[in-house]
């Protein structure tokens, strides 16, 4: 690809194919990350006359907008404009779904932090000042600040949407035992550490030329012609790469595109807005916070019969993504387990906090803690091992079905063996024992022992989501160009769409070059999301690629009298009927002679997800293509004097099937566990009062660091398990599942401190006073 | 000859700004601006992320890590610098250090990289702990595994320190803004007393969130770096006498070399991040005087002695008095620190210095202790317990430390002094936690004192524990 950065590893793994698909090659930008020459949004140059916008954001959470004093700030040095809703060409409206979510307030504010209005200036700190001294003025409403508050007036951006089987109520009353639980868990900050930013540059008859840092290039080309009024034609957005996204430059970028669009529709001139990270961390969506309650029906061996649960988001003040979460969550609920009578419900509440949005997982993690919560406390009341309740309810385990109350059956095979083989890793008995002997005889440290099996649904739950397209060209030197929808946040999507395009036309990386995500190239994306990047794009690069491979060949067969079948890629030749046969013909000579011919060494490829349907009425169907499967264990060491805590080590067997590329799946996996442990200990959002956040920056809100990572940290991909459905080479999607498994670290801290619940994130003081609480 | 153009060496070039070059402009924002190197990043602009750690290199060879968004072209001056883009070699080749953490797959977004490849290109060099080496850097996709892989497997280099005179004094003037350097102690102090209300100016780590931050632009500076009387660091009878102006990098490893301090350096080290460490001073923390500041319940806890100066004299005030309230302290407008002296700890006593955070590394206190226990003839003789982040500024537990007194150091007197230190302090609720919480750790860091005093075979805290099989 680059400059040939990405030859094989040396020394290859053992085992594994040392280029194309399977290969484990490193990112194609990996040097240059290193040497500081890949460029961001905002590394690229300015051009003269480039304004610099800011935003203005309303100090309180609900109130009537009922002005804005611009005065001030519009006589500072290099104050070109105060834009607020008046000043939107189109509409001012930017929900990625429904409608009714305004870029600028317009009567109504509605959480603390939201926009209000926007400074343009000649420099960015002089934007930055003159923001400062923009008074909106805004007479306070009482505000919603808590799901509960939200529950007691029903007031939803998600109506309630229920998943039933059976009768829950008439099992559980019916139930040799039954339990009632409520747990909370808190929201997450995305802390990509490349901040929210976007470039615009206005062209000829109204076209807007924006760099974006987003996942979604074309719902950023959507939200920025509504915003303009312009026909999708005339806007084109283009993203070579993020500094992280992790969902969280889905609907949040386009808003932020839309605002520099609307500088440089107004100013004429090419407009960044760059957040600070204070402003991204209050204006932007993060990780819904849930509140669960339910009832379970089970008897004396744990096997639960019946569950009846309430599963609230809170969903801040808009929509936004909200119903693909609450889709995930209730769909995920159950995780890996069966259980016979279910009354799921799941809702979004409005409540006046920043609209919280995609985060890997997207709900997912979410509605999972809910089978933890009950399978842990229902081992507590029954004096078993959690393990062994969760086992006994697995899905597919004997005497239990695998079908999912929404009409989806899953593997329980690889359920039960990813936590067999997890199990076994962690020489789960002989620590056990250990952790026990030490905490007999420590006086204020507790050792704990936890684990979590997950089973997690592949596709976009929004169906027509479930598509992807790509440009693929070789040149007549027998270079390629390509092209696809995807973006490429860290997760090495490039690399792995690269290898597929290489396999496909059998040559080496070094041929092949990708080229950044643009609305130009190939239009009509869906997001980069649901762990879905390589599953769609590449196979759209690979229809792509034998589409042209086909025309290579049929040119080939006639110059060898042979049939195109007949024509073998490998070794970057095309050979008569097999590699290594004696005659053959360079890549690149082959490609010049299809030029020669009038041969078209171009195509589109297109594809979309087979066989998935979602019956939003009845909440049935099949909506993923396949499930995910992993599971982990997890010790850590609690200090019963202060709440800290430690992961000591993780053992992890995720299921990719056969991986595009283990080395870039292993990072994802260890990434992704990490993240998860950040959402479920240190990661605190903390509002005061005032419905005001106060865990701004990094100073506040602390996410790992090397040190939390687990010192013995095993991680192994699941081995000959090929995808049971026909995903590109029989890979499975990695982005997401993995972050489930950190709800191991989770159940370690319970089991060391010995209460059967803790509300999340599990900081210091929480642990500490659940603790106390115990007595 | 007093400077007037801020001059440093940048990735090995010596480089003089054209005058009137604002002194106050972030190294980030000049690097990223009119000097188009676009490999330092910015990640939260408040000196937590380390996106756009770059090194200053000294001439002693050392390398120190810091953060471009919290250093001041000012600050420079005299000094040399290196990013990301001086770390190829002459041939234009990537470092090794890059060629491995991109072999290792180091990297996925990239973004954090940059300033982890020059926390890594510092800490081959200085060695020591590779968690305390990377503190200071946040990466949030590769869950740090590779990266610490490659931290662990660094070598150090052979390129040679700069060759850097002491810079004389200096003054830097930009519109609206002068930037004083004094070179002495008296050139200091009468810079002081002619400009009381300039900032005061050390590492810069607190003060320079103002302007990174909050981009405000400061009329007056005075810097104290190049101040030699108050880079002292010297074992007296009495103590360890620490300038006001000695980063904290330096006070860690005279502590750590220093058995009298030993219990100390375990505190220090989780003081910020090595790239804090580097600019930031003990006098800083007595000049903001905040109340969650790492180091000052130790200085309080053994009895810390400070000496200001101004132009009308040197007086000495003792660390309990000096900080008067909630960010204020007994300076002067015409004073300022120039050193403390912290006196060595009593022979045999039991010390604990205690930091609890939400996160080990790199966060700031929740609640901060140091704790100072002397046992005689099987009664507690001497007790000073000293808290921070539990009050308007760091106390003494004095009801604690009398339940302590005159008996035996065992688990009854603990639990008494437990009991009345709910008595002592008055912890707020905010984002770090509740007063409650605040309340029972700094009650269970007294019982881990006598953990540690009656069972030193057994570890004390989970950062203590080894890795498990």
């Amino acid at each position: 690809m680059d400059g040939g950065q990405n030859l094989p590893r040396v020394p290859a793994e053992p085992g594994l194919p040392r280029k194309g698909a399977g290969a484990a090659l490193r990112h194609d930008s990996a040097l240059k990350h290193c040497t500081g020459e890949a460029r961001y949004a905002d590394d690229l140059a300015e051009a003269p006359g480039t304004l610099h916008a800011v935003l203005v954001h309303s100090p309180l959470p609900h109130g009537r907008l009922r002005g804005i004093d611009a005065a001030a700030a519009l006589a500072m040095p290099g104050v070109v404009a105060v834009l607020s809703a008046r000043d939107i060409p189109g509409e001012n409206d930017v929900a990625p779904a429904g409608k009714g979510e305004p870029l600028f307030a317009e009567s109504l504010v509605e959480f603390a932090g939201q926009p209000v209005a926007m400074v343009l200036a000649a420099t960015r700190d002089q934007a930055l000042r003159a923001a400062a001294a923009v008074q909106p003025r805004i007479e306070p409403l009482e505000p919603v600040l808590t799901i509960e508050q939200a529950l007691a007036r029903e007031q939803y951006v998600v109506a309630p949407q229920h998943i039933r089987r059976g009768d829950a109520a008439a099992a559980i009353a019916a139930a040799p035992r039954s339990l009632s639980g409520e747990l909370r868990a808190g929201g997450q900050e995305h802390f990509y550490l490349e901040g929210q930013i976007a470039l615009a540059t206005p062209g000829e008859d109204g076209e807007m030329a924006v760099v974006s840092s987003t996942q979604h290039p074309s719902e950023g080309q959507h939200i920025v012609a509504r915003v303009l009024g312009l026909p999708y034609s005339r806007v084109t957005v283009t993203c070579r790469r993020m500094g992280g996204g992790f969902g969280g430059k889905e609907s949040n970028a386009s808003w932020i595109a839309a605002a520099a669009a609307l500088g440089a529709r107004v100013s004429g001139k090419p407009v960044k807005l760059r957040l600070t990270r204070r402003a991204d961390m209050i204006a932007t969506g993060k990780r819904h916070p849930f509140l669960y309650r339910w009832t379970a029906g089970f008897d004396d061996t744990g096997r639960i019969l019946a569950l009846d649960a309430l599963l609230a988001a809170d969903g801040g003040w808009s929509t936004d993504m909200s119903g693909g979460v609450v889709f995930r969550a209730i769909t995920h609920a159950l995780n890996c387990c069966d259980v016979p009578a279910v009354a799921l419900t799941c809702l979004a509440a409005k409540t006046n906090t920043v609209s919280h949005t995609a985060f890997r997982g997207f709900g997912g993690p979410q509605g999972a803690l809910l089978m933890e919560d009950v399978v842990h406390r229902v081992a507590a009341a029954l004096r078993l091992p959690p393990e062994q309740v969760r086992a006994r309810n697995f899905m597919g385990a004997e005497g239990n079905g695998s079908e999912l109350p929404y009409g989806q059956a899953v593997e329980g095979d690889l359920i039960a063996r990813v936590w067999a083989e997890t199990r076994r890793d962690a020489d789960w008995d002989r620590r056990r024992a250990s952790i026990d002997a030490f905490n007999a005889q420590h006086p204020t440290l507790r050792r704990g022992l936890g684990s979590m099996v997950l089973c997690f649904g592949i596709s976009f739950g929004a169906m027509h989501l479930n598509q992807a397209g790509a440009l693929v060209h070789v040149y007549s030197d027998g270079s390629i160009r390509l092209n696809h929808g995807g973006t490429e946040m860290g997760q090495g999507l490039f690399v792995k769409v690269a290898q597929v395009v290489a396999d496909a036309f059998g040559v080496g990386m070094e041929r092949i070059r990708v080229t950044a995500t643009n609305t130009a190239e190939v239009p009509n994306t869906a997001p980069t999301a649901a762990s879905t990047g390589s599953d769609l794009n590449g196979w759209a690069a690979h229809n792509a690629a034998t589409a042209i491979r086909g025309r290579m060949a049929e040119v080939a067969a006639k110059r060898w009298s042979i049939a195109p079948e007949a024509v073998v890629f490998a070794d970057d030749r095309a050979w008569a009927e097999r590699v290594g046969a004696n005659r053959f013909l360079e890549f690149g000579e082959l490609a010049r002679l299809c030029f020669m011919e009038r041969v078209s060494l171009s195509a589109t490829g297109f594809y979309r997800t087979p066989d998935i349907h979602w019956d939003r009425e009845k909440m049935r169907g099949r909506p993923f293509f396949y499930f995910s499967y992993g599971a982990a264990v997890s010790e850590v060491v609690v200090d019963t004097l202060t709440g800290e805590h430690r992961c000591l080590r993780t053992d992890i067997v995720q299921d990719c099937g056969r991986s595009l590329n283990p080395a870039v799946d292993r990072g994802q996996i260890e990434g992704a566990f990490v993240q998860g442990q950040g959402w479920l200990t240190c990661e605190e959002l903390w509002w005061d009062a005032g419905g005001r956040l106060r865990t701004v920056g990094p100073s506040t809100y602390k996410i790992p660091g090397s040190r939390d990572v687990p010192p013995a940290f095993n991680v192994r991909l699941l081995d000959g398990a090929p995808a049971r459905s026909e995903t590109i080479f029989r890979s499975k999607a990695v982005g997401e599942p993995p972050l489930l498994l950190a709800t191991a670290v989770w159940n370690a801290l319970k089991d060391a401190i010995g209460v059967d619940s803790l509300d999340l994130p599990a900081t210091p003081e929480r642990v500490l006073m659940a603790l106390r609480h115990k007595g | 000859m007093t400077g007037t153009q801020i001059a440093f060496t940048l990735n090995g070039r010596p480089l003089t700004l054209p005058p009137g070059t604002s002194p106050t402009v972030t190294l980030l924002d000049w690097l990223r601006g009119p000097a188009a190197l676009t490999g330092t990043k910015e990640g939260c602009a408040e000196g937590d992320c380390g996106a756009c750690t770059v090194v200053l290199e000294q001439p002693d060879g050392a390398r120190l890590p810091v953060n471009a968004c919290l250093t001041l072209l000012g600050q420079l001056h005299g000094r040399a610098v290196r990013t990301v883009e001086g770390l190829r070699g002459g041939d234009g080749a990537a470092h090794p250090i890059q060629v491995a953490m991109a072999e290792s797959d180091g990297t996925q977004c990239g973004f954090c990289t940059p300033g982890i490849v020059m926390s890594a290109w510092a800490h081959g060099r200085q060695g020591g702990d590779l968690h305390e080496a990377l503190a200071g850097n946040l990466c949030r996709c590769t869950g740090y595994r590779p990266i610490v892989e490659v931290f662990g497997a660094l070598a150090d280099d052979s390129a040679a320190p700069p060759a850097l005179a002491a810079p004389g004094p200096a003054r830097f003037e930009a519109p609206g803004q002068v930037f004083h350097l004094p070179a002495s102690l008296p050139g200091l102090l009468a810079l002081r007393a002619a400009h009381p209300g300039a900032w005061l100016l050390a590492g810069g780590t607190d003060l320079n969130l103002r302007i990174s931050d909050h981009r405000e632009q400061p009329a007056e500076v005075i810097c104290l770096l190049n101040v030699p009387e108050l880079h002292a660091l010297e074992a007296t009878a009495a103590g360890l006498r620490i300038g006001a102006a000695t980063p904290y990098a330096r006070l860690l490893d005279a502590v750590r070399a220093e058995m009298r301090l030993s219990a100390l350096s375990g505190l220090l080290a989780r003081l910020g991040s090595r790239q804090i460490r580097g600019l930031g001073t003990l006098g800083g923390n007595l000049g903001t005087a905040s109340p969650i500041g790492d180091a000052l319940p130790p200085l309080v806890a053994l009895g810390a002695v400070v000496t200001v100066a101004s132009a009308r004299g040197m007086r000495e005030v003792p660390v309990e008095r000096f900080l008067t309230g909630y960010r204020s302290n007994d300076l002067a407008a015409d004073e300022v620190v120039v050193s403390v002296l912290l006196p060595w700890p009593p022979a045999g006593a039991h010390l604990g210095f205690e930091k609890i955070s939400k996160r080990h590394d790199q966060d700031i206190a929740t609640v901060g202790a140091a704790m100072l226990v002397r046992v005689e003839g099987g009664v507690t003789v001497e007790a000073r317990l000293a808290f921070g982040g539990v009050a308007a500024t760091v106390v003494r537990a004095s009801g604690a430390e009398a339940a302590l007194l005159g008996r035996p150091f065992d688990a009854a007197a603990v639990a008494a002094a437990a009991e009345a230190l709910a008595g002592d302090i008055a912890p707020l609720s905010d984002w770090r936690g509740s007063a409650a919480y605040r309340l029972a750790v700094a009650q269970g860091l007294l019982h881990r004192l006598h953990l540690r005093a009656t069972r030193p075979d057994l570890p004390a805290e989970v950062a203590e524990i080894e890795e498990v099989a």
